[in-house]
């Protein structure tokens, strides 16, 4: 029974993306930290393993790891200005369709892993990565792709979860960490062989396919519970 | 007397009449393992937990989503105390398999076993599920998110399953292929039976469980109606639902 006047779902996702966006602009909150995170790690990365350079394997972990922590800290914040500001109270009062705040949140999500990205992995090519980023770039840029649905789709479902509790930051890493063990073996094991010193350069097909269907799974799976998170 | 209570008596004594049996069975039927020896006969401890731990956690799983598709409080209790039930025979089999791997690798933990591995995953991730719930105060809402937290988690553990297995070369003893697995008969019978046992185990615990927390709701209910509503004292918002 939507009012003819009510925009679709795609509408309403994309004003929500294009507010969440300029909100970051305008304010710099979440992005900066992330880079820096990002960054801060790699350097902890050098002197923790006291080595100049890496690759393969090794190489591999690190990226993941510094791109699943950093995350970490876009994930605790993509809620709390909807919380603190009423934001929720709003979005309910408005006749619009619920998924659409999951999609916004992911593709901001999204979009926030995607700058971070740019920058922190041509960071990590100049400062620890061994061999050259340039013929890897596409294998790399795939897996890291896929690796974004994962930590966008997830992040946001463990988000909007752990928002409403009291101790949010605490649980968001707690529930997050372990669901995305799997998408972090796929993106480390696909990137493995991209970054090895004398590799082909492309991720092997099993680890694509792994995180391709991890990423569906949980899309739908968020698609189907994240009405009960928003109801009140 | 509550409908968690019905039935009970029987199904506490057929547990333990099975469990007698099986580890009757365990050790004075089964043979001994060619290779292993006397250690394997953990072997029916562990892994009838380990299989009862992962049906409880996806069993969890369908009772929140029962809650989700009902509201009605009783599928999200149920739902806890099922996940309760199985973290703690979660917590049974990582001890059976350390002492187990420690015996018969010489190792206390081994990475390189997928089984292992993912089995710890789900449990870091399920050992999440108390401290989700208690740190949401409203009730109704703290049904709503464990549930859905119960949903997701229990999607999760055959994925993990999968994914972690890729990754890792076979280590673990595959004794439990479709193909009907290279058990020999004496062994299987003794298996199975073990399997019948602690499943039965759980079914009783969590049964009792569920009986008690009735029974409690019950009492409160009535102290209530008859000494009034200051006489209850409320529940601490870190309390497990009555």
């Amino acid at each position: 029974m939507r009012d003819e006047r009510a925009p679709g779902p795609w509408r309403t996702a994309l004003t929500v993306l294009r507010k969440d966006l300029l909100l970051e602009l305008r304010g710099f909150e979440t992005l900066p930290a992330m880079v820096l995170f990002a960054l801060t790690t790699f350097v902890i990365f050098h002197f923790g393993f006291a080595r100049d350079t890496i690759d393969g394997q090794l190489a591999a972990g690190v990226l993941t790891v510094t791109l699943l922590f950093a995350a970490m800290l876009g994930i605790n914040r993509l809620f709390v200005a909807e919380r603190e500001q009423g934001g929720f109270d709003a979005f309910l009062l408005a006749p619009v369709d619920r998924t659409a705040l999951l999609v916004a949140k992911a593709l901001a999500l999204g979009v926030f892993l995607v700058v971070l990205e740019v920058i922190a992995v041509p960071a990590f090519g100049l400062l620890l990565l061994g061999p050259s980023l340039g013929s890897r770039l596409p294998g790399l840029i795939a897996m890291l792709a896929l690796g974004d649905v994962a930590l966008a789709v997830i992040g946001t479902l463990v988000s909007a979860i752990a928002v409403q509790t009291r101790a949010r930051d605490l649980i968001g890493p707690i529930i997050g960490l372990p669901l995305l063990i799997p998408a972090l073996i796929g993106m480390a094991r696909g990137l493995g062989p991209v970054l090895a010193a004398g590799g082909s350069g492309s991720p092997p097909g099993k680890w694509v396919a792994i995180l391709a269907l991890y990423d569906v799974v949980f899309a739908l799976l968020a698609y189907a519970v994240f009405d009960f998170l928003l109801e009140d | 007397m509550s409908i968690y209570g019905r039935g009970l008596r029987g199904l506490a004594l057929t547990t333990v009449a099975t469990i007698t049996v099986a580890f009757t069975l365990v050790f004075f039927y089964a043979p001994l393992d060619a290779d292993q020896g006397f250690v394997q006969k953990i072997f029916y401890v562990h892994v009838p937990l380990a299989i009862t731990a992962l049906c409880g956690f996806v069993f969890g799983g369908v009772l929140g989503a029962m809650y989700l598709r009902t509201g009605e409080r009783k599928w999200d209790i149920r739902s806890y105390v099922a996940i309760h039930m199985a973290l703690i025979f979660g917590v049974g089999t990582l001890i059976t398999g350390a002492i187990w791997a420690k015996a018969s690798w010489g190792h206390w933990w081994i990475w390189s076993d997928p089984t292992l591995t993912s089995f710890l995953i789900v449990m870091l991730l399920f050992a999440t599920y108390q401290p989700l719930r208690f740190s949401i105060e409203d009730p109704e809402r703290q049904a709503r998110y464990a549930s859905v937290f119960a949903v997701v988690a229990g999607a999760f553990v055959p994925l993990n399953f999968i994914a972690v297995r890729a990754a890792q070369a076979y280590v673990h003893p595959r004794v439990l292929t479709l193909a009907g697995g290279n058990l020999p008969g004496s062994m299987r019978l003794t298996f199975l039976v073990s399997l019948i046992g602690i499943a039965l185990l759980y079914s009783t615990l969590w049964k009792y469980e569920m009986a008690a927390k009735s029974t409690r709701m019950r009492v409160r209910a009535l102290r209530r109606t008859l000494l009034g509503d200051d006489a209850v004292a409320p529940l601490k918002r870190s309390a497990a639902p009555l």
